[in-house]
């Protein structure tokens, strides 16, 4: 039988500004290569949210950043779908608004959808824009078949600082740029967070596409956790991680 | 306004910009225009409105095909057979710096058509009092510098809101985001210029609510306030310009794709709407259209140059909408019949491009299958991954000089569709 896979991508006409639409799309190739029956959905924010095995929020500016807060909060099919075991990628405006609060323009708190315990607020230094490199920690999750995940590379460009709370875990330790921001004073310490099947993170780029074994892990935990993915031709990827890691901090 | 006619400390900065701009020059660094700007303003930092007062000042901003405009409007506003007398920041440096440059370059010019930076268009309407602004298009654009579009478009329409009749705003009716800040100038000419890319205006800028293009029609409405397309003065139709929503007349541009069509009505439009300067008087639509029609390169855009003997026409796409209007073009050249040749995509992530090259996965790659593609620039492998996933054949080679040999083997001429930086480099044989 062939495995199914719907994947959603969240509000594309809300939170799309960074190019984050690629990561859905990323996810549904890797699928398809391997002959997984994959099926695409954007879902604009005026009609329900489908039901789906994998999800995919994606950053964007501060209004429509709490708009989509407010209506996912109202829709609750994420929620929902999220306890039922289904998959989560946020990536930085959809990070802050999967956890407990974020701030507004005006830097009041809003409630997220409390997927990932993590609370932003604004940060009171520089916005945080440039290239991150960040090792994943021992216990983060690991793809079906590989030790661990490998050291991560992406873009970030955010001005909130993200407290990851008792009930979810980092992603990784900050090398370089400045992540969560949970440091002393604001600065680098962790990258990201997990629990469960949701994965938050500041990393664009867009993540999925430097980093192609999270993807994998996203597909893992979608198709149940139990199917053996076969390995894919990365080079390109490969190629990819190999310069922007020898690159980071040199600029 | 002459250098005699203003204050001893503008006549030192406007000898500091001349200085500064002989002493760049011979030392080869770029033109010298910006560093002559910069220090002249900052002798004087009220220069820029000192040089523009007493002339007639045009300024062209918006996303996408500033250049491009701001070229065809000073061909415009030059009557045929008499010598340009307009002054103009030819070399896309679109600052204030810049402005004050080309100000200082034609101290005769009555006319100046200054090419403008979104984020500098307020300060520019303040300090030379236009009689025309062309709002072309608000997009996406470098998004580690300009974080937020719709800031721009808020910006714009404060600096609008306090201009009287004597500034006429020549604006983009298909766009929301310049529709929201043109309405709050006292006098619009609205222009059906097209628009190429709608997604960072799904969100209306007014009110917060939805703009919807699916109600019938070409027209675009919000569903929460009255922010919707105004009834326009020209539009862009199949074979022509579309009059007060009327009558057709014919409209020819031997520059190549429908964008260009959009620049070249916007400047026609621009241009008769201008106030006369230096005694010549506004061209009509018709005289502006015709002045216009035979430009075949801008700056470079779609002019063929050889390079290490390859012929490349050079395409110029910084941005999301920028890469669908090319992309646009190359449908409508293949519809057309003209053979698709080898196609050099070059892609840089310098500071003048922005750092962060994540747009790429904004535009439509997939489109480029069954294409012959070489991938090139600072970040090609970016680019690679991007077109892997496109599912469209391609080749890296990290030497654009190399990468345009690869393109070329088969004999005849490639395209090179080019970032900013990529493109320049390309340009200048660098
Ligand atoms: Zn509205």
């Amino acid at each position: 039988m062939t495995a199914r896979l719907d994947i959603v991508v969240v509000y594309p006409d809300l939170l799309g500004t960074y190019g984050d639409g690629g990561n859905g799309a990323i996810l549904a190739r890797r699928a398809a290569w391997r002959g997984i029956d994959a099926t695409l959905v954007q879902a604009s924010s005026d009609r329900p949210l489908p039901r789906g095995d994998l999800y995919c929020i994606g950053g964007g500016e501060d209004g429509p950043q709490v708009r989509a807060a407010r209506n996912l909060v109202a829709d609750g099919t994420l929620a929902a779908a999220v306890a039922d075991g289904a998959a989560v990628l946020a990536v930085c405006a959809g990070y802050q608004l999967t956890g407990r609060a974020f701030p507004d323009a005006s830097g009041r708190a809003v409630d997220g959808l409390g997927l990932l315990d993590v609370t932003t607020v604004k940060g009171r230094g520089r916005r945080a824009v440039g290239e991150v490199v960040a090792d994943p920690l021992p216990s983060s999750p690991s793809p079906a078949g590989r030790a661990g995940l490998p050291v991560l590379t992406g873009f970030e460009n955010h001005a909130g600082r993200t407290a990851v709370g008792a009930g979810a875990s980092p992603l990784a330790r900050v090398r370089h740029g400045i992540g969560n921001g949970d440091g002393p004073d604001g600065g680098a310490a962790t990258e990201g967070a997990w629990s469960g099947h949701v994965v938050g993170t500041y990393l664009h780029g867009p993540v999925l596409a430097r980093n192609p074994a999270l993807a994998d892990l996203l597909l893992g935990w979608a198709l149940g956790g139990d199917v053996a993915l076969e390995p894919l031709d990365d080079r390109e990827e490969e190629a990819l991680r190999a310069e922007r890691l020898s690159r980071a901090g040199r600029r | 306004m002459t250098a005699a006619g203003l204050g001893w400390r503008s006549r030192l900065a406007v000898g500091a910009v001349r200085v500064a701009n002989g002493a760049s020059r011979r030392l080869g660094q770029g033109s010298g225009t910006v560093a002559g700007g910069r220090a002249g303003l900052a002798i004087d930092p009220s220069l820029l409105a000192r040089l523009a007062t007493g002339r007639r000042v045009a300024i062209v901003s918006g996303t996408n095909g500033k250049t491009t405009t701001t070229s065809l409007l000073v061909r415009a506003l030059t009557p045929a057979g008499s010598p340009t007398t307009v002054a103009t920041n030819t070399t896309g440096a679109n600052m204030p710096a810049g402005h004050v440059a080309a100000l200082v370059a034609s101290p005769g010019a009555s006319r100046a058509v200054l090419e403008v930076d979104e984020g500098y268009l307020a300060r520019l309407v303040a300090d030379t009092v236009p009689d025309v602004v062309v709002l072309l298009n608000l997009s996406r654009d470098q998004l580690d510098r300009v974080a937020e579009v719709r800031m721009v478009a808020d910006a714009w329409r404060e600096a609008l809101a306090g201009r009287g009749p004597e500034t006429v705003v020549v604006a983009n009716a298909d766009d929301p985001l310049v529709t929201y800040a043109a309405r709050a100038a006292t006098s619009v000419r609205w222009v059906g210029a097209g628009l190429v890319w709608g997604a960072d205006a799904v969100g209306c800028p007014a009110c917060g609510g939805r703009v919807r293009t699916d109600s019938g029609g070409p027209g675009w409405a919000c569903d929460s306030c009255d922010l919707a397309r105004p009834p326009t003065t020209a539009e862009l139709a199949d074979d022509g310009v579309r009059l007060d929503g009327g009558e057709v007349v014919a409209m020819r541009v031997a520059l190549p794709g429908r964008f260009n069509r959009a620049n070249a009505l916007m400047a026609a439009v621009a241009a008769a709407a201008s106030a006369p300067a230096g005694g010549i008087a506004a061209p009509t639509l018709t005289e502006a259209l015709e002045r216009i029609a035979t430009v075949g390169e801008v700056a470079g855009r779609f002019g063929v140059v050889r390079r290490g003997g390859v012929d490349a026409r050079l395409m110029l796409a910084k941005n999301p909408a920028g890469w669908t209007a090319i992309l646009d073009l190359l449908d409508e050249e293949a519809r057309s019949g003209r053979p698709s040749p080898p196609l050099v995509l070059a892609v840089n992530a310098r500071t003048a491009d922005g750092h962060d090259p994540s747009w790429l996965w904004d535009v439509p790659y997939e489109r480029l299958a069954g294409r012959q593609v070489v991938a090139t620039g600072d970040r090609c492998r970016d680019l690679a991954v991007r077109l892997r996933y496109a599912e469209v054949d391609h080749v890296t080679d990290t030497d654009p000089a190399s990468a345009l040999r690869r393109a070329g083997q088969g004999g005849g001429s490639v395209d090179v569709i080019a970032n900013y930086t990529a493109f320049r480099d390309l340009r200048e044989g660098r």
